[in-house]
């Protein structure tokens, strides 16, 4: 009865936060609305039994979030919302491609015959995940560390205002670096 | 609570989301609607793996996916705005398309 009062708090807050990030003006209160969102979609991972996934998933949205608001600040033309403004297209389009793919989500849903519930749930399944991931699921892990590894390369490759070509020549042949500031010792 | 409750929850999640994603035109709003369809996905691999295989952890590994996925997501979104941002002073994606012509 309790989990039920939980699930269904959790699920109205989660698709209500997801509503609002794209009905505010201001850019903080959407932030704020995905975290409010995201983070009852970690309050229900927690209701699922999964304590580890759960907490995991309150901390990086948390932290991600704060990191969203700053580039929010400093992008974002109207960060406050101070001035009312729409920036959208094709809302009708996307409304009814919306509105057909939740149909046919909640069509299969509803239809598909689930298969009933197999085994039983071990008394901790983070020691399951773990084994999985350093076991049968091995080559997964590795994927996502070298991925993630790819990605820091890739964030600095492109967000550095000055790259190799830019300090080097193009043909990368200049002997000394083209910097602003000379570095190294005695300058 | 069932596994079509929590299933029907992902869905909208996921919809929301595909809604943000088509319509915002600032690439940090579009960011977002990806995150809230990650959420969804999220949502629905956690029930499954309750509802139908506790057993294997098959279905959480879909979980520690989702997750990467969203930060890998994340880290690439906000390094290209910094790029286009820093060589055409561009930060909705129709801006960024008509310079390309």
């Amino acid at each position: 009865m309790l989990d039920d009062l939980i699930f269904w708090a959790l699920a109205l807050l989660a698709v209500a936060g997801g509503v609002m990030v794209f009905r505010f003006d201001s850019m903080a209160r959407a932030t704020y609305a995905l975290l409010t969102s995201l983070l009852c979609v970690g309050g229900e991972v927690l209701l699922l039994g999964l304590d580890y996934l759960g907490v995991v998933i309150v901390l990086m949205m948390t932290i991600e979030m704060a990191i969203m608001a700053v580039f929010m600040v400093m992008y974002m033309m109207n960060p406050a919302g101070l001035m009312p403004m729409t920036m959208v297209h094709n809302k009708r389009g996307a409304a009814v491609i919306c509105t057909g793919v939740f149909a046919a989500l909640a069509a299969g849903i509803l239809l598909a015959p689930w298969p009933a519930r197999r085994g039983r749930s071990s008394a901790d399944p983070t020691m399951d995940l773990g084994l999985s991931l350093m076991g049968p699921q091995m080559l997964t892990m590795m994927t996502l560390g070298f991925s993630l590894f790819a990605t820091i390369v890739a964030t600095v490759v492109l967000a550095t205002r000055r790259g190799r070509y830019d300090r080097f020549g193009d043909d990368l042949k200049a002997r000394a670096a083209d910097d602003p500031v000379r570095g190294g010792v005695g300058r | 609570m069932s596994l079509e409750l929590f299933l029907l929850l992902g869905a909208a999640l996921f919809s929301i989301g595909l809604f943000g994603a088509l319509t915002q035109q600032s690439i940090v709003m579009l960011m977002m609607g990806l995150e809230l369809m990650l959420g969804g996905i999220i949502v629905g691999a956690a029930a499954v793996w309750h509802y139908i295989a506790p057993a294997a952890a098959d279905a959480q590994v879909l979980v520690v996916l989702a997750v990467t996925v969203m930060a890998v997501e994340m880290a690439m979104g906000f390094a290209v705005v910094t790029a286009l941002f820093r060589s055409r002073e561009v930060d909705l994606t129709d801006m960024a398309a008509e310079l390309k012509e």
